[in-house]
């Protein structure tokens, strides 16, 4: 009996030795994994600051948000008029005009440049860019068409342009992520 | 004959290098070299200590927040610390309006969104702190030839860093009398100070902590030339490794747990050889 | 090959045995480091210093590989990755850390292997090609470590650069030229810089080829052992598993408590500040020294002061420095000695401890210090018994000393006369 448990005892003791290695081989990759994801200085870097004060009606500017491209767009009335006409759970991902934009600023349509397919970016923020034909934005990898309130309406990508977050630090800077 | 050649090569380098010695004593008994000026009055950096010393070391933040005003207020002129973002200082217990405002308060290099042309513009906390200098040119010019270094990295550049840099900001003082009777010729040149914990005894920058309340410290500390100095350095113990803190505490985290495996893994080895001699 | 004893592979699990047919992956592996590879039962401690340089080869890839990933080798922007690494870098800190004092351990084991070897007579017949391979590694290792420690382009990187590819202008004739091709250009720079990273990466895949190719030919003979008699018997050997796993695997434990006891406390004890500098062609510090591990060869390169006859005092140094390593290489038959073990040679016993170790650690001590005195003259002294304890006196000592009386076996060695009798009548 006595010897059984002994027998027993140093079974566990190895199997206790044997885990803890697995357990400090789990230690050891937790470092080498995170190590991989966004450092600091990238982090930090993850808010812009654009001035919008010289953006006129149906103008767009293109500013850098993350390393990417994030449309700035004063829309017209009439461009305001045809997103709204549109009765919004007819399209692939409903959403109003309203929603995408901030109250009282229905006019400012600020959206990632980024196409919801493949990451191309869009045309129609440069002045004299092809619109595609619902007058937003048009992805000329393959062809994807975006409206006037940025939603996908035609072509291979699923969602509407993103809009990022973002807030009026006053009337005439908006502060993105 | 593979012995022979052996002997033979080794001798050859046995008596090149009992001919060296052979000389090198010879010119050290005939011609001893000169006691220098350095060997005599060069000194190691004072003992002090700081609260982020020792293995449970951590930083003392308002000391971290007074040695930045003192490093803001004087050494920022000529000194640059351009490996330290003011995101950084959120570290030092700095809200985020506090850092914006800091930064805002420093000018940085950036470029007219409209124009093109190089321009300054307050900084944000994503900027690093600017060079005082546009380049070392500059700074040699502004200097006195000397180009006053970065001190992003000094407490870890030095000997004893931090001690060091302590040491050196009051340990200026007027040569001593036994220093120019014995070295008439060491007299410190014009426009270079004397410090005896810097490595040649002469150094181009001056005094730059002179007097008490130089920097008026905002939580009523006194600002004594020493103290001064030591917030100072503790700041750039902090600059040249802010991970510091984190280090020491996953250090003791993972010597805890390697204790407990080693000592598992040697009952286990015990067990295993049990019985077999060895 | 291995012992008729041997336990051999039998996969139980059909899986195994089709793999078995296939590619006898686990077979290979049970037979180098499993219960298939029969090992003397009476290693000591030293001869854990194998296995703890193979988990600090693996330790110092991982980490390296992870410190590529975040360097660029660029002499404009070289020093400013490797601080953005330590400061915004997950964990980055700890990869830089524990690559630099990696390097550092490294050494330690792999001094503390070599010297191993030297005593107990790891490097005779019939191991002479696995000792042979290990010196290869040894200057692997030198390369890498040397062209890893100019990537931060620190001071001490840029001059240790300089100073190192100027040992090569010694050489006469092609001297100048050949500095120049190595570095590609006047002075260490860009050109420089991205070669050393790139051959810095190379390398140490090439070393894990040769410690293979060590691991490989030490597995024909068999592993040595402290008396140095040779394996006679089954109660000789222990299979490697889990005997000796188990004893490495403790082994592994204590040495990573160490390791981390600098890497998290004193992570720039053995760095030199002035690496924190960024590199500056315009001033040399004060004192050039390389990395600790690299002292006693320093010391030796230092020690020629004087012209030797027509040979320059530069180049003599040059030819001793390397020689001082070369010489290892020969060592199988520059020591004639019919016994292994230093522990039943009194006389190289002697000149081993109060020579050998002595004379390194003067070395280690002035390679170190200022290029002045007197540690120029007691680094002579000591790089003088360094050639003469090679070169001269181990032939000398190994044809005319009288060893001390050898066990019969190891199993005697370790259970006394009576007991291995008992044991293993049918051996004798």
């Amino acid at each position: 009996m006595a010897e059984e448990d002994g027998v027993r005892r140093r079974d566990f003791i190895n199997i206790a030795a044997v885990s803890a290695a697995g357990v400090a081989g789990v230690g050891v990759v937790i470092p080498l994994v995170s190590q991989m994801s966004a450092s600091a200085d990238v982090l930090a870097a993850s808010s812009t600051e654009v001035d919008i004060s010289s953006i006129k009606p149906g103008q767009a500017i293109k500013a850098v948000f993350r390393k990417q491209p994030v449309f700035v767009r004063n829309l017209t009335p009439k461009e305001i008029a045809e997103a709204n006409a549109v009765d919004a759970a007819t399209l692939r991902d409903p959403q109003t005009l309203g929603e995408r934009t901030k109250e009282g600023k229905e006019n400012w349509l600020i959206t990632m440049g980024v196409c919801t397919h493949l990451g191309c970016v869009p045309l129609g923020a440069g002045e004299g860019e092809a619109k595609g034909e619902f007058g937003g934005y048009f992805c000329p990898c393959h062809g994807s068409s975006y409206d006037t309130a940025a939603r996908i309406r035609k072509g291979p990508a699923p969602k509407n342009l993103e809009v990022p977050e973002y807030e009026f630090a006053s009337d005439t800077v908006v502060k993105i992520g | 004959m593979a012995r022979i050649l052996s002997i033979l090569v080794g001798l050859f380098f046995t008596a090149a290098l009992a001919w060296s010695f052979g000389k090198g004593a010879y010119t050290q008994i005939t011609e001893p070299p000169a006691v220098t000026v350095e060997h005599e009055f060069h000194l190691l950096p004072k003992h002090v200590r700081f609260a982020s010393d020792g293995a449970f070391g951590k930083f003392d933040r308002q000391q971290l927040q007074r040695g930045f005003q003192v490093y803001k207020e004087v050494c920022s002129a000529c000194h640059s610390l351009s490996h330290v973002a003011f995101r950084d200082l959120a570290q030092l217990g700095y809200s985020e309006a506090e850092v914006k405002a800091i930064a805002a308060g420093f000018q940085v290099a950036g470029t007219d969104p409209n124009t093109g042309e190089a321009n300054m513009r307050p900084g944000t906390p994503t900027d690093y702190f600017p060079k005082p200098f546009a380049n070392d040119i500059a700074a040699r010019a502004a200097n006195n030839n000397a180009v006053p270094p970065d001190l992003s990295l000094m407490t870890k550049a030095r000997h004893d860093g931090a001690a060091y840099v302590y040491s050196l900001l009051t340990g200026f003082q007027a040569q001593p009398a036994a220093l120019l009777k014995e070295f008439p010729d060491a007299k410190t040149p014009n426009g270079l100070h004397y410090n005896p914990y810097f490595a040649n005894l002469n150094l181009a920058m001056a005094p730059p902590l002179t007097s008490e309340g130089q920097v008026t410290y905002g939580d009523g500390t006194k600002a004594t030339v020493d103290q001064m100095s030591k917030d100072v350095s503790a700041f750039l113990i902090w600059t040249a490794e802010p991970s510091l803190e984190k280090r020491k505490q996953t250090g003791w985290a993972v010597l805890g747990f390697l204790l407990f495996a080693t000592i598992l893994g040697y009952m286990s080895y015990r067990n295993i050889w049990a019985g077999k001699k060895h | 090959m291995s012992f008729p004893w041997a336990n051999e592979y039998q996969p139980s699990h059909p899986f195994m045995k089709w793999m078995d047919e296939k590619l006898p992956l686990p077979r290979l592996v049970y037979n180098s480091v499993g219960s298939g590879y029969p090992v003397p039962r009476n290693l000591n401690y030293f001869w854990n210093f194998g296995f703890l340089a193979l988990i600090c080869l693996v330790i110092q890839i991982v980490t390296g590989i992870v410190m590529a990933m975040h360097y660029a080798a660029n002499t404009a922007v070289a020093f400013d990755t490797v601080e953005m690494t330590v400061r915004d870098v997950n964990w980055g800190w700890l990869m830089r850390y524990a690559h630099a004092n990696g390097a550092s351990a490294f050494f330690v084991v792999i001094y503390i292997h070599i010297f191993r070897g030297f005593y107990y007579g790891s490097y005779k017949a019939p191991r002479e090609m696995v000792w042979l391979l290990g010196v290869v590694i040894f200057l692997l290792m030198m390369a890498t470590a040397f062209m890893g420690y100019v990537l931060p382009w620190g001071q001490m990187s840029f001059w240790g650069a300089k100073v190192i590819t100027g040992l090569f202008s010694a050489i006469p004739f092609v001297g100048e030229p050949l500095q120049q091709w190595l570095l590609g250009g006047f002075a260490p720079d860009n050109a420089a810089l991205n070669r050393f990273f790139s051959l810095h990466y190379l390398l140490p895949f090439v070393i894990v080829g040769v410690v293979i190719l060590h691991i490989w030919a030490l597995h024909i003979p068999g592993s040595s052992n402290p008396t140095g008699v040779e394996v006679k018997s089954e109660s000789d050997t222990v299979p490697f598993y889990p005997y000796y796993i188990a004893k490495d695997g403790w082994a592994v434990g204590a040495f990573g408590f160490l390791f981390c006891m600098m890497l998290f406390f004193f992570p720039n004890a053995l760095g030199h500040p002035d690496n924190y500098i960024p590199a500056n062609p315009m001033s040399t510090p004060a004192h050039i020294v390389p990395e600790w591990y690299f002292w006693p060869f320093y010391a030796v390169l230092r020690a020629f002061t004087q012209d030797f006859f027509f040979i320059p005092a530069k180049l003599m140094g040059v030819l001793a420095m390397f020689g001082a390593i070369l010489v290892w290489f020969f060592l199988p038959w520059l020591d004639k000695s019919p016994v292994r073990s230093g522990s039943y040679r009194p006389t190289y016993k002697k000149f081993f401890w109060f020579g050998l170790i002595p004379a390194m650690l003067v070395l280690f001590y002035c390679g170190g210090a200022p290029a002045a005195e007197p540690y120029v003259m007691m680094s002579q002294l000591a790089a003088l018994y360094y050639f003469a304890h090679f070169l001269i006196i181990l032939p000398v000592v190994s044809a005319i000393e009288k060893p001390l009386p050898l066990p019969y076996s190891i199993t005697e060695a370790v259970l006394g006369k009576d007991e291995a009798a008992q044991l293993a009548p049918t051996a004798r």
